[in-house]
């Protein structure tokens, strides 16, 4: 006989997460805002009559700190890790104690687990707008922040598993399998592309070069949209919208499936990031039947949410919870069909670089993630107060901002990335670039980037009235720290999972005993192996690719630090159009010394593979000083930090160092031996070089400022390859 | 390229990982029941007042 236990469920720490949510929900779709007017007035001339409007805005685009480059690495940041982040922890601990029927594992690690988080994304809005960046989409943390991560993820996963072994309920409700997939996977992908190598405690380069960091972070990137952004919040989905309705999911058997078919085909999809580049064919082919079959488990989950509500469509009409989720659900649709058409490779060159794919993260990001954390929020603030929502009427107001906001952020960008496309590959009859200035085809698009401004607007809008709503509720209520509840204790399951039962299982057979120990050994040599086998593929297949100088090097740096990858590629794709406009396409042999690599994922501006000897000196000198000055109309914020920061040139030894470190050559030619300590001196004259350049046309710059190590960067990029002559005929 | 091993064998690792998880699920009978899981999430199980 099973004796009835009685406990409480931690409310407090559900509370503090889902605070905590909200907050940096308006901070990172602030941000958000900012970069978006950004986008499209950035050089907004003073008489415009929205010139006083927009001018906060773009007086911080001209701040070194505020630029979009460096913004919109914490935008993203903000919203996935910060917003979306904290929004799983609080759903996770809310619904895991009473799936399990038990009070969390530990109310401290729990603590730790809070305050680290919130410690790592302060850190991040710190650091980004510093500069400090690794250079890798969504991946930007350097490398202290990257090991803080990991051990706030371990606390985590402690009190997970330790919440899952001291259970009540012997039956893992399908919820729970999406955080248990989360918590692993999420580990795995972060520790995988992380690997860096410091040079200081706010700089690392990526351990990985070229197209390998390439595939590593777009597996990354991949992945964690399907780890960070889908599965926690899929699980979400399966305890929440039945609650909401007060229905069972519409079938259980469909959700197990579900599950399962999702985590086991999701991984292998990320090479569809790479389609047209310089990763090989059979992997980019890999990816895209990978991205096709998910269609079946993605939809299998929307509908089985949506049906959920069969026969409850009229409580759905009065219930904003219900509204919000219905809609998240919906754009979750939306987004898995779209994004494995994206993978097919004729959508792909039309849609890659292009704002297409913006509005496709958006809805998911604003659609699927933020509408369900805002019903999860709805749902549960009054349920912990013990109160009931100030107002449904100020709820409802939120949902119909919060869904305009998507429909006028998408639909505009979609047309906008359709139309740009459209124009980067048209032709002249007589077979020439019909729009041969990039910037034409930007000013064509820019109606949408003010129609997506206000999209994004109307969303915040709508986050505000949820925050008035939220603090109205909690004051009428009162907190129920400790929540009482009951359920009869399960004694036979934790000695069957917990303690040494598995390990006396397993000492029995031997000889299963010995494959495991074999894979477990296998996967500790890889790791000891792999990264030397890494650093001898980075031998150059291309000879006359050599590595980058010491100033080209500082400059590359400086081109990671302001984010330039944010709205440049340098990824030319085999098409006559691309060719015609940038130059001979990328081949995978050019980037095997790029630390991290820089192929960017959007073009705001031009593609800037090819951009070595495209111009003089002087053309960049302007340029960088003030954009408009050399592009009339440009979009591109101002750089005059660079003309005002002394390069840091006592970083260049050990930056040399931990080139070779990685395989990079500066032991052979042109360098040799012991180039590290010459390096200085090497920097110092192709400096002079640069500045006698400029002299010539009557600029007097100075030898000593950032601007220089940049241009020499910029002047470099592309010009290792010469275009293939034709000889067949 | 050769990093693509690497990638392999660690999602394959994890895949073995949840392989093995879901045979151990099935073996312990977690997916005997596909029904009333569904509906039992739905009750909290307050606690009774009479106490």
């Amino acid at each position: 006989m099973t004796m009835t236990e009685r406990f409480q469920y931690d409310n407090r720490i559900v509370k503090n997460f889902l605070f905590i949510t909200i907050l940096w929900g308006i901070v990172g779709m602030l941000v958000g805002l900012i970069i978006a007017v950004q986008m499209v007035a950035q050089n907004t001339p003073p008489d415009a009559w929205y010139y006083w409007i927009v001018r906060p805005f773009t007086a911080l685009g001209e701040l070194e700190w505020t630029k979009f480059g460096r913004l919109r690495p914490l935008h993203t940041n903000a919203v996935i890790f910060a917003f979306v982040g904290n929004a799983i922890f609080a759903g996770v601990y809310y619904s895991l104690q009473r799936l399990l029927k038990a009070r969390m594992f530990s109310d401290a690690l729990g603590r730790i687990h809070f305050w680290g988080w919130q410690l790592i994304i302060v850190l991040a809005a710190v650091t980004l707008p510093l500069g400090l960046t690794t250079g890798k989409e969504y991946a930007e943390l350097e490398w202290p922040i990257d090991i803080l991560i990991t051990l706030v993820w371990v606390v985590f996963g402690i009190n997970l598993f330790g919440t899952i072994l001291k259970r009540r309920e012997r039956h893992l409700y399908v919820a729970i399998w999406f955080y248990i997939a989360t918590w692993v996977t999420v580990a795995m992908l972060h520790i995988t592309n992380s690997i860096e190598l410091p040079i200081s405690l706010t700089k690392s380069y990526s351990w990985y070069a070229g197209v390998q960091d390439a595939l590593v972070q777009w597996w990354y990137g991949h992945n964690a949209v399907a780890f960070f952004l889908t599965t926690p919040f899929l699980g979400l989905m399966y305890y929440f919208l039945p609650k909401a309705a007060n229905r069972p999911v519409y079938s259980y058997k469909l959700s197990i499936i579900h599950f399962w078919a999702l985590i086991f085909l999701y991984i292998w999809a990320g090479p569809h990031h790479l389609l047209y580049s310089a990763l090989p064919d059979w992997a980019q082919s890999l990816g895209t039947v990978f991205s096709i079959m998910l269609i079946a488990p993605s939809w299998g989950g929307m509908l089985n949410g949506l049906l959920t509500l069969r026969g409850a469509w009229d409580r759905v009409r009065e219930d904003p919870v219900l509204k919000f989720m219905v809609v998240a659900v919906t754009c979750y649709g939306m987004a898995t069909l779209e994004g494995p058409l994206l993978s097919l490779k004729s959508w792909n060159a039309m849609a890659h670089f292009t704002d297409w794919i913006i509005a496709h993260v958006h809805i998911g990001g604003i659609g699927w993630n933020g509408m369900l954390t805002f019903g999860v929020i709805y749902w549960m603030v009054p349920r912990l107060y013990g109160t009931k929502l100030h107002s449904v009427k100020l709820a409802n107001a939120h949902f119909w901002l919060g869904t305009l906001g998507i429909v006028f952020y998408a639909i505009p960008l979609y047309m906008a990335g359709f139309w740009q496309s459209g124009m980067w590959k048209e032709f002249t009859p007589d077979g020439y670039l019909k729009y041969k200035n990039f910037l034409d085809t930007v000013m064509e698009i820019k109606p949408a980037y003010w129609l997506r401004a206000l999209g994004g607007l109307l969303y915040l809008t709508g986050a505000f009235i949820m925050v008035y709503n939220v603090v109205k509720t909690v004051k009428a209520g009162k907190l129920i720290a400790n929540e009482d509840a009951e359920a009869a204790a399960l004694e036979k399951v934790a000695a069957e999972e917990g303690g040494a039962h598995w390990h006396r299982w397993i000492e029995r057979r031997p000889i299963q005993m010995l494959v495991i120990s074999l894979v477990l050994v296998a996967i500790g040599g890889l790791f000891e192996l792999v990264p030397t086998f890494l650093v001898k593929s980075n031998i150059p297949t291309i000879s006359h690719v050599k590595p980058y100088t010491p100033l080209e090097l500082q400059g590359r740096d400086i081109y990671v630090r302001e984010g330039c990858y944010t709205c440049h590629s340098q990824m030319i794709r085999p098409f006559r159009s691309e060719t015609e406009r940038y130059g001979e396409y990328a081949k995978a042999g050019e980037f095997v010394y790029d630390h991290p690599f820089q192929w960017g994922s959007r073009r705001t501006g031009p593609d800037l593979l090819r951009e070595g000897g495209k111009y003089g000196h002087s053309w960049h000198y302007y340029h960088m000083y003030d954009p408009t000055s050399m592009s009339p109309g440009s979009l591109m914020p101002p750089y005059t930090h660079l003309y005002e920061h002394d390069l840091d040139t006592t970083t260049t030894k050990k930056k040399i160092e931990a080139m070779l470190t990685m395989g990079v050559p500066y032991d052979k030619e042109p360098y040799g031996d012991g180039f590290a300590d010459r390096a200085n001196a090497h920097l110092q004259k192709q400096r002079d070089e640069i500045v006698a350049g400029l002299k010539k046309d009557n600029i007097d710059a100075p030898a000593d400022k950032e601007i220089i190590a940049l241009i020499a960067y910029l002047q470099r990029l592309g010009t290792d390859i010469k275009a293939k002559e034709v000889t067949a005929r | 390229m050769s990093v693509i091993f690497l990638l392999i064998a660690v999602s394959t690792v994890v895949a073995l990982f949840f392989l093995a998880a879901f045979v151990r699920a099935v073996k312990n009978g977690q997916f005997d029941d596909d029904r009333s899981p569904a509906v039992r999430m739905l009750n909290d199980d307050t606690p009774r007042q009479n106490q």
